[in-house]
């Protein structure tokens, strides 16, 4: 893991979660999940859809309480967490959700300021500046800003939804499927911003994704969830080398390969992405 | 056969449980509203206060013209019979009154702005905007559903006085082209025949069908789960359980108001 020179020096752990058993009535989704994300990390949770990676992610952002077990966010509990707590936390992470959540009666550039209009003393001028200028940093043009989601392309909308969510500076960044219903061009282009963005601020990046060019491309680790447990974590090249059956299908197959063959041929070209 | 009945039944009891669930924190929210009065967002308020009143003035003003009309149409025969014209003033006015308008002006509603309300949070809800608000710290209830509460239980009761006046309005008109009665004999005879108490009965019910309104249309966009063919399921129950919500209340006033002799 690359220490970031703005960071505290030595791992420290921004996301816990310790023995977490949830169930939908009589299903048990999770029977003892534990998983743990460190500082400046891009982690990744991958698995077979129901295997509740989803759920695991709603549990992480304060969307679902979980049965059992102790979950543990920035240093917060979020076992008992009283109402003030839990708003102050969550100014300290921003989530990407996989329709962009963006609000449909408000403008792009209106969405990106409402954390700020609601949570700061901020006047509006200050607001709209800062909102234009996270415009910018996501690579969209100004003229988004006066539009309103509907109008947008699936890569855009993510795009801004993604400004909204760094718009408070956030510590962790929680990424919910970030290139799902994406053209391979625009989710090309999300990959890149995420390693921008962990570049720039030393964030921490939690993404649930199905997407292997994201896999072998962006992330430092990976959690591997099936049959309600975290079955394995390591680096994809770790992963690719198990033996293990929950495991194999995401390595296995002609789409896997050839992006792992892609992600293995550009680590020894000199100009290749930092990992 | 007799274990799905049972099941319908707790499926059933299950959502009035949850519906009173919700009526409950709503209610905890409006009080601490009421306590910060900072915390009011007027911007939702207003706006609901037009879509829900305002744009409802001609579809609610021309019905209770009709009904009116109707009303009248349908006693001027049998009071002729009897020589008792004048009496369809009475039966105008505090059927109108205590009746007709609060009870078609909320059916109108409910079938106008509370799928409107199931139809917006059913949808924000699919497209995470619900989730996406929970995250930012916006708390739903405060920013959906308490202004449309608000706005509505301003709004209704001003509706049913104005579905008051045009219902009067068309009775009058068909009392003069049935029953030969004039503008002022009806007048003369309105103040005598219907009391302040009518006209109130009937406006104090309309806060009241508001908040069922309101209610249940909230409470069924909320329980959208999935995809777009939800929120038109959701949409369908709100109408339908909040007319038949506010036809039960209907009839509970009713009873209560025949109990207290008013």
């Amino acid at each position: 893991m690359p220490n970031q020179p703005n960071q505290p020096a030595g791992p420290e752990t921004v996301l816990e979660m310790h023995q977490v058993v949830t169930r939908f009535g009589t299903h048990l989704v999770h029977s003892g999940v534990d998983l743990e994300v460190r500082r400046s990390e891009i982690m990744a949770v991958i698995g077979g859809s129901g295997s509740g990676k989803s759920t695991l992610l709603r549990e992480m952002i304060l969307l679902q309480m979980p049965d059992e077990g102790h979950i543990k966010v920035l240093g917060v509990d979020l076992a008992n967490i009283t109402d003030a707590a839990a708003l102050a936390l969550r100014q300290r992470f921003g989530v990407l959700f996989q329709h962009g959540g963006l609000f449909g009666a408000l403008t792009v550039l209106e969405n990106i300021g409402l954390p700020l209009r609601e949570h700061t003393q901020k006047n509006n001028q200050d607001i709209d500046a800062i909102a234009a200028k996270k415009l910018a940093e996501v690579g969209l043009e100004e003229a988004v800003a006066s539009q309103y989601p509907s109008e947008l392309s699936g890569g855009m909308l993510k795009r801004a939804a993604l400004a909204r969510a760094l718009v408070l500076g956030p510590e962790l960044l929680f990424l919910d499927e970030p290139t799902a219903g994406l053209d391979p061009q625009s989710a090309a282009g999300i990959d890149t911003l995420v390693l921008a963005l962990r570049r720039q601020s030393g964030l921490t990046i939690v993404m649930i994704t199905h997407d292997l060019d994201l896999l072998w491309q962006v992330t430092d680790r990976v959690a591997v969830l099936a049959d309600g447990k975290v079955q394995a974590v390591g680096t994809m090249a770790e992963l690719a080398k198990m033996d293990n059956p929950t495991i194999q299908p995401f390595f296995d197959g002609p789409r896997a390969r050839s992006a792992q063959a892609q992600a293995t041929s550009q680590s020894k070209e000199p100009s290749s992405k930092p990992k | 056969m007799l274990e799905q009945l049972g099941q319908r039944v707790i499926a059933a009891l299950t959502q009035i449980y949850a519906l009173l669930g919700f009526l409950g924190e709503s209610a905890m929210a409006l009080a601490g509203w009421l306590a910060h009065p900072a915390r009011i967002r007027w911007r939702p308020v207003l706006f609901n206060l037009r879509g829900a009143g305002f744009d409802a003035l001609p579809i609610v003003g021309t019905l209770s013209f009709l009904l009116g009309i109707v009303v009248a149409y349908q006693g001027a025969d049998q009071l002729r019979q009897y020589g008792a014209n004048i009496f369809v003033t009475d039966l105008v006015g505090l059927s109108m009154l205590r009746e007709f308008a609060p009870l078609m002006t909320a059916i109108i509603i409910a079938g106008r702005s509370g799928s409107a309300y199931a139809a917006q949070i059913g949808t924000m809800a699919v497209t995470q905007e619900i989730d996406a608000m929970r995250t930012i710290g916006i708390a739903p209830l405060e920013m959906l559903v308490l202004p449309k509460i608000v706005a509505l239980v301003i709004a209704l009761p001003l509706l049913t006085v104005f579905a008051d006046l045009l219902g009067v309005a068309g009775g009058m008109l068909m009392a003069r082209a049935q029953l030969g009665i004039g503008f002022g004999e009806f007048l003369d005879r309105f103040s005598k025949a219907v009391s302040v108490t009518s006209y109130l009965v009937g406006i104090g019910k309309a806060p009241v069908f508001a908040a069922i309104i309101v209610l249940v249309g909230c409470f069924q966009g909320f329980r959208t789960r999935g995809g777009a063919d939800s929120v038109g399921q959701q949409t369908t129950r709100a109408v339908v359980q909040s007319i038949f919500l506010v036809i039960v209340a209907d009839a509970l006033f009713s009873i209560a108001f025949s109990v207290l002799d008013l």
